[in-house]
């Protein structure tokens, strides 16, 4: 469970990412954060491992205080949490099969990792990642060789063998052709669904919000402005977050 | 059509430009005394030593392969040590694994002041602190490989995609497993590149540092000379000739193909 106490996020330059975000995200949700570019959407889901610090407030996952977790202890959480991004994020010049594994390194200890001494079980959890985003055959290749959508695949494959309870997405499929999308959006329903784990996505698109998430976050301006079920979500709410009719 | 409508319309300022350079050039031959007579008054001297110069002395070939091998392996043992040191001072001397700008400075700086110090000067001071011989060679190249590899390398580091690095950090990598993992092989073939460029370098380098006792081809060099013997400075210069060409064309195709 991730709990936002009254969490604000003011960058540097005085400009307000989040402002008094409270939140509540149980375990096994499916949720959809949508908003306008610059919403803070991003801000929202990079604060949920810390990737961006947050200026005010405090995040819990599972009564574990994020906010003030020393190295040791924030490297622990992040472990159980995934990450996905637009751009993939993979080492392009590296092979499928490494790019996966590194999924392992928080599991690691320094030398062995640099020794690149995985274990037996860790080969294995690849091989089962890779066949569950359908990549099997693309063990060996190397990541500059895939369409976008397979990188995308590979990336989640990723967070499979990180063995992560919660999987954030930051506009997952926004680089991706409708087919792929689809594919994607289904691979991580599938996640949810079969294996329990939390999803966040960043999403531009509603339609694929509001036919995949169990629940939807809207944020305008830093703060959230709807939360509830995708049924919920009508038309006027929808002029309401994006200021016009969409 | 009027002058000032053609491309030479600021004419003035480049016949200002010539006379200015005109002037600087008058001023530092007088200055540093410099007499182009000297060239003509010395011209017997000249026509003695190219006499001697352009019959190259091929019987004494055999005698200076082994030396001209022992400048290439100080080469290759020394191009390889500089570069084993240069990659971790390279992750030091970038923000971008360490997040330090205070490391980032100190390395640096140190890395300018190896840089900066020539490479003769540098083999004449370890000449100096282990002695005469091939090992002070091999020290030399490694030293001057490690202070222009690591700033290569360093640069390379700057210019990576920083995807795999956020992405590491979100798993709960440390910052070791990120250079190894999300950083080292994005650089990897930008290091082999470099690597072959240096060789390229410490060949031609390597060749003089027997001038000043670092052992190798430029011991030889610096004798014939010594003595006079400029049939054999000939052999001698054209063998390095050929080597650097060859090592040159290795290490460009070698290059081109990990680009």
């Amino acid at each position: 469970m991730i709990i936002f106490d009254n969490v604000s996020k003011t960058y540097p330059n005085g400009v307000k990412g989040l402002s008094h975000i409270n939140l509540t995200i149980g375990d096994g949700e499916f949720v959809s954060i949508i908003g306008l570019s610059g919403a803070g959407k991003s801000t929202l889901l990079r604060s949920i491992n810390r990737l961006n610090d947050v200026t005010e407030g405090e995040i819990t996952i599972d009564g574990v205080s994020l906010t003030k977790a020393g190295k040791k202890e924030l490297r622990k959480i992040r472990r159980r949490i995934g990450m996905i991004s637009q751009q993939f994020n993979l080492v392009k010049r590296s092979t499928v099969q490494k790019n996966v594994l590194s999924g392992r390194l928080g599991y690691y200890s320094t030398w062995k990792s640099i020794l690149g001494l995985f274990s037996k079980e860790d080969y294995e959890r690849t091989k089962d990642a890779l066949e569950r985003v359908d990549l099997q055959d693309k063990l060996h290749s190397r990541c500059d060789e895939l369409s976008g959508g397979q990188q995308q695949r590979v990336s989640i494959a990723r967070t499979l063998v990180q063995q992560a309870d919660i999987i954030l997405a930051d506009e997952p499929v926004a680089s991706l052709d409708p087919v792929t999308t689809q594919k994607i959006m289904k691979d991580l329903q599938n996640i949810n669904t079969t294996l329990g784990k939390t999803v966040i996505v960043n999403i531009h698109s509603v339609e694929l919000a509001r036919s995949f998430s169990t629940r939807i976050i809207a944020l305008k301006a830093g703060e959230i402005v709807f939360d509830g079920a995708p049924e919920e979500l009508t038309d006027e709410r929808l002029i309401a977050i994006y200021g016009r009719k969409i | 059509m009027k002058l000032k409508d053609t491309v030479h319309f600021n004419w003035y300022k480049h016949l200002f430009l010539v006379l200015l350079l005109a002037v600087c050039i008058g001023a530092s031959i007088h200055v540093t005394d410099a007499d182009f007579g000297e060239i003509y008054s010395n011209l017997d001297q000249m026509t003695s030593f190219m006499k001697r110069f352009l019959n190259p002395d091929f019987s004494y070939l055999p005698k200076i392969i082994s030396p001209m091998m022992l400048t290439i392996k100080m080469s290759v043992v020394g191009t390889v040590l500089g570069v084993l040191f240069a990659v971790p001072f390279a992750f030091l001397a970038t923000v971008v694994v360490t997040k330090n700008q205070i490391v980032t400075t100190i390395v640096r700086f140190f890395l300018d002041v190896i840089r900066t110090i020539p490479n003769l000067l540098l083999a004449a001071l370890l000449v100096a602190m282990i002695g005469i011989g091939e090992f002070t060679g091999v020290m030399t190249i490694a030293v001057f490989t490690f202070g222009m590899v690591s700033q290569l390398i360093y640069e390379a580091i700057e210019t990576i995609d920083y995807g795999p690095i956020e992405a590491a950090e979100s798993i709960g990598a440390n910052k070791v497993q990120i250079a190894v993992w999300a950083v080292f092989p994005q650089i990897l073939n930008q290091i082999a590149s470099y690597t072959f460029y240096a060789l390229e370098i410490n060949v031609r380098a390597s060749t003089v540092l027997g001038y000043v006792g670092a052992g190798g081809i430029g011991v030889i060099l610096n004798s014939s000379l010594a003595l006079l013997k400029y049939d054999r400075v000939s052999v001698v210069i054209l063998l390095i000739l050929v080597v650097v060409v060859i090592v040159d064309g290795l290490s460009e195709a070698i290059r081109r193909r990990l680009a």
